[in-house]
């Protein structure tokens, strides 16, 4: 124990500086996070406004490597019971997370036991839906939630003749202006897209009310089925390839490794996260608007929402009643509206909480910064369905590797839509499988 | 009389193989048991519930036909990367040894990519030959190579297949230069003496007598192109464009470090484990036989 204070209050001191080292008589509160860059200040700086507002509890807050390096690390560090009170785990590790019955601690269950008012309703619903049990209870904390959107080049519009205050709002909309862009010479590509499978195929179903997986998308038990390749998904996915052999459209790559094709301006149009808008904006040299995700109309009206990425904050279990008064403390305090309003923008994620959309509204974030708000009016557009509540399934890491390989072995021309969504399905279904029987 | 210097301690001989024993039960047997052990158990990451599945986890791996791609494709990964490499640091050690002046330097700059970690050498690959910032991408771009390894899986290959090459050709060098150097003067200068160029000195003398070290070295980096590359492939490729760059120890790391299925991974690193010590035999068995120490 002794050894293990010393080694904290050592990373506190290589983190924070001679000036937190006062932590001996506070007890310890260990986030174990995956945002490095700016927003990795951005959470020392939350931990620290925590820290200096009381003086019972130290939040150190650590960042452990990406997404997968911190919920590995945590894995790890729980089996060799040296694990952090919170840590920050990914959107699609969340099945796991809550099927890890005995290593997590709900965090409904923490807040009630210290006396916290917690209820799901102050949080988005879109958001909620994707961390709570089937009766409603909050079993992580919703931290970074961010969604897709498209991003486009307004100087590009111009010069192919078109509005650039008119964006596109359906498909066979971005398939014209593409067309247009490249045609008129004002860029050699129309559009490209990050994160493939999340915002083309995951983003993509729930927009237009189309499964992605049977039992409600996963919610409905771990005996669930990809659907993906259903004829809606194919369609759009087929448009693509197509587009893609005329040269309209350009893949560029799996996780968001296309976007110096966007803000290098070879692109005219791009699909990435809400939360990527930061990178566009310190990155891109040329006016640029957002819009919501287009859809097609012919096979909705009205779009739905879209889902969620980003991570949630999990408590894991084995640690002391005060140490988790501690963690309902600064739960608390991260729940506050003008930390949460401080937080959305900074970072570019989705304000979570109601109250924060509105402290952002009033202080003018929104006309300072046109564009920011799209991604909330999406998130908010149509009436849920339990196609576009979110997903949960097991594997989801690897079955997301096999959708990506699959798009690629499309987008090559090796394979058409219809083939390469069928062999994912089956693939992923391999996996589920898998998962099911690990989780039994 | 016997004056021959004798230890009689009877655990002197233990005592001292004693820290090379704890490191190779440590280091190398534990770790490999472990993995037997996992590969037969279907576990959740936590370690809460474990069922002892026998051999499960083999037979979903390997009734897997995307598997034995990743055979397929990590036999010609490996075999390039080795091939490349040792090509490479031979003639580049052959070079090198003849050079007269500034002979420290070359040696030097050859050496250095050596001290490059796998995935540095990835990401340095990467920056060079990304579709669209990379140097020598716009070079083959303009001589009209339509470069794009993010969909093109040969080009792919090629990318991965160079960056861990380059790594392991600095290696490769220290030792043919170290056996150059060692080699008799006498026996080439004879040879020049009797009319033999330097080819037929370098195929007929030289490269006979570097048969030894040529072998270790094949050994080595077969082992490294196995094991050690994942590194680059996480950098560059992630296995992609669709599986074409997907080896099998990066298959090992996706699945247990990202996707944490353990039991499928840990099966999947005994069956690699297997392959290799095989390929080891082999190459003792059947290659030495032609080596002449």
């Amino acid at each position: 124990m002794y050894v293990r204070r010393t080694m904290v209050a050592a990373a506190a001191l290589l983190a924070f500086g001679a000036s937190s080292a006062i932590a001996q008589d506070r007890t310890t509160i260990n986030w174990w996070h995956a945002m490095g860059g700016a927003n990795g200040e951005r959470i020392d700086a939350i931990a620290k406004a925590f820290n200096d507002s009381q003086d019972n509890y130290e939040v150190v807050a650590l960042n452990r490597g990406t997404y997968a390096e911190t919920m590995n690390a945590s894995i790890a560090a729980f089996r060799a019971k040296e694990q952090p009170h919170i840590v920050q785990v990914f959107e699609v590790g969340t099945l796991t997370m809550m099927s890890a019955e005995g290593a997590i601690k709900p965090v409904f269950e923490l807040m009630a036991e210290n006396g916290k008012d917690f209820a799901p309703s102050s949080f988005l619903a879109a958001v909620t839906g994707y961390y709570t049990n089937d009766e409603g209870q909050m079993l992580s904390f919703p931290f970074n939630s961010s969604t897709p959107v498209l991003y486009y080049n307004k100087d590009v519009f111009r010069a192919a003749g078109l509005d650039p205050d008119t964006p596109p709002k359906t498909w066979p909309e971005v398939g014209q202006m593409m067309t247009q862009v490249v045609e008129s010479g004002a860029a050699n590509c129309g559009l490209t897209t990050a994160w493939p499978s999340w915002v083309q195929l995951e983003n993509f179903s729930a927009r237009h009310d189309q499964a992605f997986a049977d039992k409600g998308n996963g919610f409905g038990g771990l005996d669930t089925q990809l659907t993906l390749n259903g004829p809606a998904q194919v369609k759009h996915i087929q448009a693509l390839a197509d587009w893609q052999s005329n040269g309209v459209f350009k893949y560029g790559g799996r996780r968001n490794v296309s976007a110096p094709l966007f803000t290098g301006g070879e692109c005219a149009m791009f699909t990435e996260s809400s939360a990527g808008l930061g990178g566009v904006r310190a990155n891109a040299s040329f006016d640029f608007g957002v819009a919501q995700l287009p859809y097609w109309p012919e096979v909705i009206s009205e779009p739905k929402n879209t889902i969620i990425g980003g991570a949630s904050l999990w408590v894991l279990e084995g640690h002391s009643d005060a140490e988790y008064a501690g963690v309902a403390d600064f739960f608390e305090f991260l729940s506050s509206s003008g930390v949460q309003a401080a937080w959305h923008q900074a970072s570019g994620y989705l304000p979570i909480t109601p109250a924060a959309f509105t402290v952002s509204q009033i202080s003018g974030y929104y006309g300072r910064n046109p564009g920011a708000d799209v991604s909330i009016f999406q998130m908010l557009s149509g009436e849920p369905s339990g196609n576009s509540k979110g997903l949960r399934l097991g594997s989801f890491v690897q079955i997301r590797d096999v959708i990506e390989e699959e798009l690629e072995a499309v987008f090559a021309g090796d394979k058409t839509a219809q083939e390469g969504l069928d062999a994912a399905a089956e693939r992923g279904n391999d996996l589920l499988r898998r998962f099911e029987s690990a989780n039994k | 009389m016997d004056r021959r210097v004798t230890f009689n301690h009877r655990f002197l001989p233990y005592f001292l193989l004693a820290p090379q024993v704890a490191v190779t039960l440590v280091f190398f047997v534990w770790p490999a048991g472990q993995a037997l052990f996992q590969s037969t158990l279907i576990e959740d990451p936590f370690g809460l519930s474990s069922e002892f599945v026998f051999l499960d986890n083999f037979a979903f791996v390997l009734s897997d036909p995307l598997y034995v791609d990743s055979i397929i494709v990590t036999a010609i990964f490996s075999v390039s990367v080795a091939a490349v490499a040792l090509l490479v640091a031979l003639f580049l050690a052959a070079k090198a040894d003849s050079v007269i002046s500034g002979k420290l330097i070359y040696r030097t700059l050859l050496v250095w990519p050596y001290a490059v970690a796998p995935a540095i050498a990835g990401v340095l690959f990467l920056f060079m030959f990304s579709p669209r910032v990379g140097v020598l991408s716009s070079a083959l771009t303009a001589l009209g190579v339509d470069w794009n390894y993010l969909l093109n899986g040969n080009q792919a290959m090629m990318l991965v297949i160079g960056a861990s090459a380059w790594k392991q050709i600095s290696y490769n060098f220290l030792f043919f230069l170290a056996g150059m150097q060692a080699m008799p003067r006498s026996l080439l200068e004879a040879a020049a003496i009797d009319g033999a160029g330097p080819t037929r000195r370098f195929w007929t003398i030289t490269f006979p007598l570097l048969m030894p070290i040529t072998f270790f070295l094949l050994v080595i980096n077969m082992i490294f192109a196995f094991f050690e590359t994942f590194g680059v492939i996480e950098a560059v490729t992630q296995g992609g464009p669709a599986g074409a760059t997907n080896i099998l120890v990066y298959k090992v790391f996706r699945d247990g470090f990202v996707g944490l299925d353990f039991g499928s991974s840990a099966a999947q690193s005994v069956i690699l484990m297997a392959i290799v010590i095989s390929l080891t035999v082999l190459q003792f068995r059947y290659v030495e036989k032609k080596v002449t120490y």
